[in-house]
């Protein structure tokens, strides 16, 4: 910070929102990301149940499809 | 360099050391911006989920992780005050300043806090960085991925606002 017109404001910033630079992390987070990562993993996208759901749809309304994709596999 | 390249592949194990590399450092950043520490630590959570999520676009030959961390988190915390923002706001929980009464120190606390927290968030992020935590404005300018230029134009607007709300309640003169 090298602008001295904004010295004033800083000074009254700094007496009410003191700078919090020195505050340490008080425990590992490691666990926590842990646990972040395995709820993630199980969890399905959206746009995949609605695929599955439009795919559904497909069937029920065209059955007439079914003989031919099963050919196809 | 080794460990960034195992990281790209996708190696738990190198994302562990990365994380326990930078989460302090991290934590540090994130909570300078929201100033909550329960927030920050669920941001940091959040920062290192998104890195991990974007592994494979992370160029090990580049190697600047925390430059890259930085980021990402700047803009989960961002992500946050923007929500935040329509939402009740949370008080912050940090220690006071010295050499002034508590209630003197509250009520000015509360006066300060709500006149940032009218900022936008983009102006309050620069604003909290630039002004309260004296961080370099190169050091803002690459977490926010602007210029320098317009991270000064962000703090001119931002100081021009905060004085005007301040003036009004007495604050600032």
């Amino acid at each position: 910070m090298k602008e001295p017109e904004f010295d004033d404001l800083k000074t009254v910033l700094q007496k009410g929102l003191p700078r919090v630079s020195a505050e340490p992390l008080k425990r590992d987070l490691w666990p926590e990301m842990l646990r972040k990562l395995d709820s993630q993993q199980l969890r399905v996208p959206w746009w995949d149940w609605a695929l599955l759901a439009g795919a559904t749809l497909l069937l029920c309304f065209f059955p007439g499809i079914i003989p031919a994709l099963l050919y196809q596999l | 360099m080794e460990l960034l390249q195992r990281f790209a592949s996708g190696d738990l194990e190198a994302f562990e050391v990365l994380f326990r590399e930078h989460q302090a450092d991290v934590y540090r950043w994130i909570l300078r911006i929201v100033r909550h520490t329960a927030t920050a630590e669920d941001l940091t959570v959040e920062t290192f989920w998104r890195f991990y999520k974007a592994r494979s676009r992370f160029d090990p030959g580049r190697g600047n992780c925390g430059a890259w961390l930085r980021r990402i988190g700047t803009n989960a915390a961002l992500d946050h005050l923007r929500k935040a923002r329509r939402e009740v706001p949370l008080a912050e929980d940090l220690p006071s300043a010295a050499g002034i009464g508590p209630c003197e120190q509250e009520e000015l606390r509360a006066q300060l806090q709500s006149a940032v927290n009218g900022l936008t968030p983009r102006l309050r992020i620069t604003v909290m960085l630039a002004l309260v935590e004296e961080e370099p404005y190169e050091n803002i300018a690459q977490a926010l991925g602007i210029s320098v230029s317009a991270v000064k134009v962000r703090v001119f607007r931002g100081v021009r606002i905060l004085r005007k709300k301040l003036t009004e309640v007495g604050v600032h003169s």
